[in-house]
């Protein structure tokens, strides 16, 4: 079962509350995303850390449930 | 590090200075994120080992624990993890990869 736009964001959400969400349906197939977050929390680290946080947020979908998430994290300007 | 995989992993990049995880071969990318990744190291005219994890259960299940990182590609300069396609492409296009690559004394092909 591929997941929704809204299931991920709820699931970024929850991890990162203060993100701000952005996630494009690439292929209009439910399976194919595009995501960018920015939050707070991303100060600091090298971005495979902030990519790492969004990842465990998705608890293991990533790579399995959800196959394409392209990401891009950034924290606030 | 439990996992024989992973030393051979170590191993791995260790020898070579940059080493690339992906979904078939550099000719044969069977992949669109590993086809891009390849690309961008080939612009960069960047001199890679690649692994085809399509060839290696182990390997394609060990190397995300490794990293603990989910998917595939994977980028390793002198055996520090870089990242995936997303990360790889960001960085090439802000020069930071670039950047990586002369710090870390990687010489262009």
């Amino acid at each position: 079962m591929p997941m929704s736009a809204t299931e991920i964001e709820a699931a970024i959400r929850t991890a990162l509350p203060d993100a701000e969400i952005s996630i494009e349906d690439l292929a209009g197939d439910g399976d194919h995303y595009r995501a960018t977050v920015v939050s707070s929390s991303f100060k600091g680290m090298p971005r495979v850390r902030q990519h790492q946080l969004v990842y465990d947020a998705l608890g293991g979908r990533m790579g399995g449930t959800l196959h394409a998430l392209a990401l891009t994290t950034k924290t606030p300007a | 590090m439990t996992d024989p995989i992973h030393a051979t992993i170590q191993d791995q990049i260790t020898k070579d200075d940059v080493v690339l995880y992906m979904k078939g071969t550099p000719v044969f990318p069977m992949c669109g994120f590993s086809a891009g990744t390849v690309q961008i190291l080939g612009q960069l005219d960047v001199k890679f080992q690649a692994y085809n994890v399509l060839d290696d259960q182990n390997l394609r299940e060990g190397i995300k624990t490794f990293s603990n990182w989910p998917t595939i590609p994977q980028l390793y300069v002198k055996g520090e993890f870089i990242g995936g396609f997303d990360i790889v492409r960001e960085m090439a296009e802000n020069g930071e990869l670039q950047e990586t690559l002369k710090e870390k004394g990687v010489a262009a092909a």
